[in-house]
């Protein structure tokens, strides 16, 4: 092997990571963007297990092949509910397999002290990270902030803790200080997001992605591995980018987010249900008002992920641009489910045309010229406070318009508060019609009538 | 000195991945985490090299496991990214 391969095979995978990531600015070109990751992780993969480096090939072969086939299976079996909770995992693994690179790396005599350090903290916390936001997740832990009394106080202490060691390895180059701060690194991971609700997990899950990007370029300076560096900087901007605009989303700092305990506080509001009558409907009048409607905007949110509305969702779409010639649209906020884009995979997989799903800024516009607002399983993303309370929690955060509609339709099992704990005045306005129940039963009762209306009406014909 | 070219390659690399990722479109937002997410799997080079050597056994059994967790993530994420750009790229068909 010549000394310029593997420098070379390296810069043509880095440019095919980059060209991997660019084509995500269309769907029409993602399959073939995920096609070249795929041919630049083989390349970079080939080229140094057969490298000089490698005295012993077939273990370590022996070994990936293994994890791909387990890999693979689990991706192909995943069902696409759990699709946050797998890519959680997958980014714990990846953190965890850099922690044990800079305990191998240590105990070969490696003297790049610092950057090993580094890799193996941020390796950890994603590690330990990505398995609570799993948990939660998953439901095995519950999806609400975490909190206990001075919490702050005992992370604070944490941290200073971890620094403090790591200046004593670095410093004094005992392993034992290695050893002890890659469990604080471990205990810190869960601190950071145990006290992180449900619906902050779109910020947890691209930090923590972003977390092992990072990851990669600490153990790239250690080994002094630029192709590490490269492609570690890429994921890790890529997840700090998206953390940024989820965050944005939902007006708030960075700083808030980890802090935690977002919505825990404000129970004096839930319990006030007020005097306010919001007035209910059945999927029948629902039926009716949609039949006659000109243009539909529909909001989905968590809750439609919940119940698994998305097909009948779009049956009921189909239904009324076919029968009744009625313009339909999906408005999805940035922050709504439980990961970036998550409301958009879960359209797609209903087979809804990207054409006619919108975001917040294309839409928002939109809603004072539309009939009906037909938000299914959302609730702070909708609500007028944001705009108008200065004391709400949900002041400043830019929400979806649909207050403007003639006629909104909520979908909801009760009138129980937001993620933000606080009431949503629109539940009560006078163009506000309630749909109490599961998402999926209320919509599959619509296009049940919507239908059926349909084949009366062309029988009386 | 090396580590001064490694620090340049690492700040460009973060202005490269800022320019780029501020191009994806938010309807892949979810398949752009997860092939990130397998792409972070790079970290298997690193596993590899560990797990090559044959003087050190306790260096050579972390690195392997290294190469297993890491090799999981990235069939795993190239995987399951493959299966939710299928479920976009449907709807041109039709």
């Amino acid at each position: 092997m010549y000394d310029w391969q593997i420098p070379l095979t390296y810069l043509l995978s880095s440019v095919l990571f980059i060209f991997s990531i660019r084509s995500l600015s269309s769907p029409k070109t993602a399959v073939v963007g995920n096609l070249l990751g795929m041919i630049g992780m083989s390349v970079a993969v080939l080229i140094t297990l057969f490298s000089p480096y490698m005295q012993d090939k077939q273990l370590p072969l022996l070994v990936i092949i293994s994890g791909a086939i387990i890999g693979i299976y689990t991706a192909l079996k995943v069902k696409m509910t759990a699709l946050p909770q797998m890519i959680a995992a997958l980014n714990g693994l990846g953190g965890l397999a850099a922690v044990f690179i800079s305990f191998s790396e240590l105990i070969t005599g490696s003297s790049a002290f610092l950057e090993i350090t580094l890799g193996m903290v941020i390796g950890a916390i994603a590690f330990s990270g990505s398995l609570i936001a799993f948990a939660k997740l998953q439901g095995i832990l519950p999806s609400r902030a975490l909190t206990f009394k001075y919490q702050h106080v005992f992370n604070f202490i944490l941290i200073s803790f971890c620094i403090y060691l790591a200046l004593c390895f670095l410093s004094q180059r005992e392993f034992f200080f290695f050893y002890l701060l890659s469990g604080l690194a471990l205990i810190l991971g869960i601190m950071i997001v145990l006290p992180i609700g449900g619906a902050d997990m779109p910020v947890v899950i691209s930090l923590l992605n972003s977390y092992s990007g990072w990851a990669a370029v600490g153990i790239g300076f250690s080994i002094g591995n630029v192709l590490l560096i490269i492609v570690g900087s890429l994921v890790g901007a890529s997840g700090a980018i998206l953390s940024y605009i989820m965050v944005k989303a939902m007006n708030r700092s960075l700083l808030n987010v980890l802090l935690g305990g977002f919505g825990s506080t404000q129970d004096h509001n839930t319990s006030t249900p007020t005097s306010q009558n919001a007035k209910s409907g059945s999927p029948q009048d629902a039926a009716f008002i949609m039949e006659n409607a000109r243009k539909i905007i529909i909001v989905p949110g968590y809750g439609m992920a919940v119940s698994q509305a998305q097909h009948v969702l779009q049956k009921m779409a189909e239904d009324l641009r076919s029968l009744y010639d009625v313009e339909v649209k999906f408005a999805i906020h940035p922050v709504a489910g439980r990961m970036p884009g998550h409301m958009n995979v879960l359209l797609a997989e209903a087979n809804v045309d990207y054409a006619n799903v919108y975001g917040l800024e294309e839409i928002n516009h939109e809603f004072a010229d539309t009939d009906v607002a037909y938000v299914i399983g959302a609730n702070d993303i909708t609500n007028p406070q944001a705009k108008n309370d200065p004391s709400s929690p949900l002041y400043g955060m830019p929400i979806l318009d649909v207050a403007k509609a003639k006629t909104i339709f909520f979908v909801k099992r009760s009138l129980s508060t937001g993620y933000a704990g606080t009431d949503n005045p629109l539940f009560y306005a006078p163009n506000t019609i309630m749909l109490y129940g599961d998402a999926k039963k209320i919509t599959e009762e619509i296009v049940r009538y919507l239908e059926k209306n349909k084949g009366s009406a062309l029988q009386s014909l | 000195m090396e580590i001064w070219s490694f620090l340049t390659i690492f700040v460009l690399a973060c202005f490269v991945g800022y320019f780029v990722v501020w191009g994806v479109t938010p309807a892949l937002h979810s398949p752009l985490m997860s092939v990130s997410n397998a792409i972070s799997g790079i970290v298997l080079i690193g596993a590899l090299i560990a797990a090559g050597t044959d003087t050190n056994t306790t260096a050579k059994a972390l690195g392997l496991i290294g190469v297993f967790l890491a090799s999981v993530n990235i069939f795993g994420g190239f995987t399951v990214t493959q299966r939710m750009l299928s479920m976009f790229k449907k709807k041109e068909k039709k």
